[in-house]
Order: C-alpha cells, then sequence, then structure tokens
C-alpha cells in the first residue's frame, strides 16, 4: 500500500508537468482549432531565452517575467508572420507548417545554445516536501502554480470581456464578426496566451528535466495525451488529464512485469485511447453536434 | 422534385463536375514519365539507382497514406508502424524461412492488411485529433514492440537483421541495385493502377462520401464502419508492401529505423504532393528524400531551420501542393490550345 500511494505522489508530480503543458495545448486549440506540434519547441526556446538571461545576471523572477512577455509577443508574432497567410489554406497544410515551425525552432536552438545538457535554477528549492522524499518542494511549487494558472484562466474566460471575445472568436467565427469582434486578433492572442503559459510550463520543467534543445520532445507527447484525456475543449480536463496521465504512466511502470521505462510511454497511451474509445470527446469534453 | 431526387440530381453533378482525370495524371504525360522511369537507370550510377529505388518505395508509402487521408478522410501518424510490420516480416521470412523475397511480398500485404483492419476497428469511434492521437500512440510503440525480448529470437532485438540482397534471375546482365529497381518499378505501378482503379470503383466512391459527409454516407447506403476499416486495411497492406522493399533494398532491418519521424515524412510527403492526388505521392517522397540532403548541404548545424524555411516556402507558394501546379499546368495548357 506504501508503494502505491508513493507511486501516486511521484506520478502527481510528474503529472504537473503535464498539466502545464496540456493547460497550453488546449489554450491554442480553443483560439485555431489544431493541435499545434511546434508548441513544445516554442516553450523550450522560451526557456533559453529566460536562461540567457539569467547568465547575464538578471534575478530569476525578472527573467521570468520578461520571458513571459518575450514569449506572448513571440506568439502573436509567429502568428501574425507566419500563420495568418495560411488561414485559408487546408488543415493538413497548417499541420506540415507546424512540423516546419518545429524544425526551425529546434534547430536554431540548438546552434545558439548548443544541444549539450544545462542546469536550470528553481525558485522553489529543491528540499522534501513535507517530509516526503518522493516530492520535493520544487514539484509542489509546480503543481501550485499549475492550479493557479487554471483558476487564472477560468476567471479570465468566464468574467473578463475579452475572454468572452476569445470564446465567441472560436465557436462561433461568423456570428462574432458580425457583433463586432475582431475574430483575426483573437487568433493572434490565443497563440500569445498559449506561448505565454508554455514558456511557464517549460521554466517549471527545466530544473527537473533540464535544459536543452530537445527537452521537450517526451513532455509534449504527454502533453497532448494528457489534453486529448481530459476533452481538448477544457481547460479543467486538461489539468486532470495530466495528473491522471503522470499517475498511469507510473503505476504502469511499477505494476505491470516487465514495463521498463521504454514502454511506460506506449502503455500509458494505449490506456488513453481505451478512455477514449469509451468517451470519444474525453472525460471532459464537450460532444460537439454536428448539423447536417 | 422530391428530397431523394434532389440528392440523387447533386449527387450526379459532383459526380460531373470533378473530371475523370482528377486524380490521376492524363495518359500522354503518364507514358512519358514512365518512360522516363524505365530509361534513366541505364545512365546512371548505383547510388542514384538507389535513390530512385527508395523514391518509388516511399512514393508508395504515401500513396497508401494518401488512399486513407485523402480518400476516405482518416488521419494517420502510424504509417510507421504498418512499414515496419512489413519491412519485418519480409525480413523475418527471408532470414528464417529462407522464403524467396519476390514471395514474402504479397504475405507481408496480407499480414498488414489483416494489421491495419483490426486497427480500424477501434479506432472507427475516433475521428480528427483522436485518430491521430491513436494512430501517433500505434507509431511510438512499434519499435518499443520489436524490441520485446521474447520476440528477440526472430527479429534480433536492438540490433535487427540484416537482409540478403536478390540478384538480378535468369543471368539477366545487370546489377543488384538496377534489378532491384526495376523490380521495384513493376510492383509500384501494379499499386498504382490498383489505387487508380480502387478510388474509381464502387468502393473508392464510398471513401470519398465518407470523407465528405460520413451521415450523408451512411443515410445513401453506405456501410461507414466496413469502408473505414477497409480504407485502413488497403493503407497498411500498401504501406506493407513499401516496407517489404525497402528492407530489401536498405539490407537492414531495425526497430529505430520504423520511429514516429518516419510517420511523419510521410504525413509531409502526402501534404507536400497535394492531398488526395495520386501521383502527387512520387513528388512529395521526392521532397522528404531529396529535400533534407538538400537542407543539409546548404548549412550542417542550421539543417532543420533550412529545412523548414524551404517547407513554409512551398506551402506559402502552393498550400495544395504539388496538385495545384498541375492544375495551373493543365489550365495553362488548355489556353494555349485555344489561342
Amino acid at each position: 500500500m506504501e508503494l502505491f500511494t508513493n507511486q501516486v505522489l511521484a506520478g502527481i508530480a510528474t503529472g504537473a508537468i503535464y498539466a502545464c503543458m496540456a493547460l497550453a495545448v488546449v489554450m491554442i486549440y480553443q483560439a485555431i482549432d489544431h493541435l499545434n506540434f511546434a508548441q513544445g519547441e516554442m516553450a523550450m526556446f522560451s526557456t533559453f531565452i529566460s536562461w540567457q538571461l539569467m547568465q547575464w545576471g538578471i534575478p530569476y523572477w525578472a527573467a521570468f517575467v520578461i520571458t513571459l512577455a518575450f514569449s506572448f509577443i513571440g506568439g502573436i508574432a509567429i502568428e501574425r508572420i507566419l500563420f495568418k497567410p495560411l488561414a485559408k489554406a487546408p488543415i493538413l497544410t497548417n499541420v506540415a507548417g507546424f512540423i516546419a515551425l518545429f524544425a526551425i525552432i529546434n534547430s536554431s536552438a540548438g546552434l545558439i545554445w548548443d544541444f549539450t545538457i544545462k542546469q536550470y535554477p528553481t525558485p522553489f528549492g529543491s528540499a522534501p516536501f513535507l517530509g516526503s522524499q518522493l516530492i520535493s518542494t520544487h514539484q509542489a511549487g509546480m503543481i501550485g502554480v499549475t492550479v493557479l494558472l487554471l483558476f487564472g484562466l477560468y476567471f479570465f474566460f468566464q468574467y473578463t470581456r475579452i475572454g468572452l471575445a476569445m470564446r465567441a472568436a472560436a465557436s462561433v467565427p461568423e456570428s462574432a464578426r458580425l457583433v463586432g469582434i475582431n475574430t483575426s486578433w483573437m487568433i493572434a492572442l490565443g497563440w500569445g496566451m498559449a506561448s505565454a503559459i508554455g514558456s511557464i510550463a517549460g521554466m517549471l520543467i527545466a530544473p527537473v528535466v533540464f535544459l536543452e534543445p530537445n527537452m521537450m520532445g517526451g513532455v509534449l507527447i504527454y502533453g497532448f495525451a494528457a489534453a486529448v484525456l481530459g476533452g481538448l475543449t477544457s481547460p479543467f480536463g486538461a489539468v486532470v488529464g495530466g495528473f491522471l496521465v503522470g499517475i498511469f504512466e507510473n503505476l504502469a511502470g511499477t505494476y505491470i512485469p516487465g514495463v521498463g521505462n521504454e514502454l511506460k510511454l506506449p502503455i500509458a497511451l494505449a490506456l488513453i485511447i481505451s478512455v477514449l474509445v469509451v468517451k470519444p470527446a474525453g472525460l471532459f469534453g464537450r460532444h460537439i453536434v454536428k448539423r447536417v | 422534385m422530391s428530397a431523394a431526387e434532389e440528392v440523387v440530381a447533386e449527387g450526379h453533378q459532383a459526380v460531373e463536375a470533378v473530371p475523370k482525370r482528377a486524380m490521376t495524371l492524363g495518359t500522354g504525360t503518364s507514358l512519358v514519365v514512365l518512360a522516363a522511369l524505365v530509361i534513366a537507370p541505364v545512365f546512371v550510377k548505383n547510388f542514384v539507382i538507389f535513390q530512385m529505388t527508395m523514391l518509388l518505395i516511399y512514393g508508395l508509402a504515401v500513396l497508401a497514406l494518401n488512399i486513407l487521408t485523402g480518400g476516405s478522410g482518416q488521419f494517420s501518424l502510424g504509417q510507421s508502424a504498418f512499414y515496419a510490420v512489413g519491412a519485418y516480416t519480409s525480413a523475418v521470412l527471408m532470414e528464417h524461412a529462407n522464403i524467396n523475397y519476390a514471395l514474402t511480398i504479397p504475405i507481408s500485404a496480407v499480414v498488414c492488411f489483416g494489421f491495419g483492419y483490426l486497427f480500424g476497428k477501434p479506432a472507427l469511434r475516433l475521428s480528427g485529433v483522436y485518430l491521430a492521437l491513436a494512430t501517433f500512440a500505434l507509431a511510438t510503440a512499434m519499435p518499443q514492440l520489436l524490441k520485446l525480448n521474447f520476440l528477440e529470437h526472430w527479429t534480433g532485438g536492438v540490433q535487427g537483421l540484416v537482409v540478403t540482397k536478390p540478384d538480378a534471375p535468369f543471368g539477366l546482365p545487370m546489377s543488384q541495385d538496377m534489378w532491384l529497381y526495376y523490380f521495384t518499378l513493376v510492383v509500384t505501378i501494379a499499386i498504382y493502377i490498383f489505387a487508380v482503379n480502387l478510388l474509381r470503383s464502387r468502393s473508392g466512391r464510398a471513401f470519398m462520401a465518407i470523407r465528405d459527409n460520413e451521415i450523408a454516407a451512411s443515410s445513401m447506403g453506405v456501410n461507414v464502419a466496413l469502408y473505414k476499416t477497409l480504407a485502413f486495411g488497403v493503407s497498411a497492406a500498401i504501406t506493407g508492401i513499401a516496407g517489404s522493399l525497402g528492407a530489401i533494398a536498405v539490407q537492414f532491418v531495425a526497430p529505430d529505423s520504423y520511429t514516429i519521424t518516419l510517420a511523419i515524412s510521410l504525413f509531409l510527403g502526402m501534404v507536400v504532393g497535394g492531398v488526395g492526388w495520386l501521383p502527387g505521392s512520387f513528388v512529395g517522397a521526392a521532397f522528404i528524400i531529396f529535400v533534407p540532403n538538400m537542407a543539409e548541404s546548404i548549412s550542417k548545424g542550421l539543417s532543420g531551420a533550412v529545412f523548414g524555411v524551404l517547407l513554409f516556402l512551398v506551402i506559402y507558394l502552393v498550400p495544395h501542393g504539388a496538385r495545384q501546379v498541375a492544375i495551373l499546368g493543365q489550365q495553362l495548357a488548355g489556353k494555349l490550345r485555344k489561342n
């Protein structure tokens, strides 16, 4: 039983990473209706920016804020320059664009900061949290920030005019345009926010997985899986999905014999798919009814 | 006019509106391309012949994805798994059971058809992003499954298997590469003809009806579940054949050659070639084989970035891929003829 609790705790700790990433994925999915394959790379690049700022002697929180601003503007810039021209292109062409963006960011980061693994500081310290060996203060801090972010987003979307406008632009663009919402800028704003959330995720994850251009590969896969499991239409679902995937992954690694690190991912994914077969719109997703 | 008649009339118009050759090349162009493919190997080095063989093989794999996505509207990131199953089926049969390489190809087609058909069953309930995730899971799981201990006796585990390259039969005076090229060419042409006819057949029209509107298709009497799984099966079978040919051409199979990167490449090939346009598959295959090499030669450190920029250029200029170029060319030719 103790093993079980410990594994669940450890799962929650890794789940926090996935939850963060899943939240960013859902944000952009809400805004543009596509999964952005380059999301992880954008987060990685932001994290490198913050690392560079700290190398130049800027304190952690100042670097944090500057990076956030940079990511927000960067996200908007990417949308305006690269993806707005593709707005009328087929969906699959857009997906190819994401893959191209992935390659560009990954390779540029590799050239600027090279592929060696770098240490990344944590603002929360890494002492054991409440005497537990499995969960450190950093991981507890990460969970705290994720939950805070979730509440912040909930209030933003539910109670602010611009949040309402963004929701309207995403769900019924034609009608939103008729009531005077600039839908094209709402999409750009969605990109900016997703990129900023991604950068927070990156900065929180970096102390755990270390900083390098490929750090987000695995995390993004789990983040997607978490977002899909929770339901792509629900930020709350994404966070719950993140924690669930973390727990699944850990328990599968512990209790199913012959499952090493290598098979953890396929098993977690297989489980998620079995959930999806039963609930095709994810655990908390809204089932979209199509009009014929 | 009753509602039913209206639907029929509309359907009829839709068929009329799309010219018969929309999915293929004209006869003249086809013959020229074919002649070029037959004659070219005589004039080039063995390495170039090998690359041309790989072009045909990847072209087949992209074609298979095109039938699935362009034909039936189902998205798949799992093509690398089918490719791997095909490659391993051939490799294991050739090396452990000493079966002739040519005979392993239909076997792996059957194996992959079954595999794809079975995978298509649970995938029936998923669509769009969810289906993408499911197929993605398949692609990430495959290399790990091939490494499993209890399969190691047959698959060779992480090391993989070495496959012997076949000699030209009947004492034909040609190199192994050249023989394999012609062998691949014949298989490719056969499958291409099959694919074109499949999409023109009753089944092909059912695929496209499902792609355009599933509910409308089912109310017209199309068995949606059957045709969706069938599309998966056919696509997997063709990908499997490509995998078999690939294993023979590369002379080596190993789990890490069939990762998600391969599936993503095939997907890019489809987009660059034009979704739903079969000849485009080979243009797309050329893109995914030659452009990364080109990017590498422009800048070693930034090869990924160069590749990304080139990809962006292509999708900006022709968002619908090579198909758009072909349509433009056709219109231009039409105008010239009028003048």
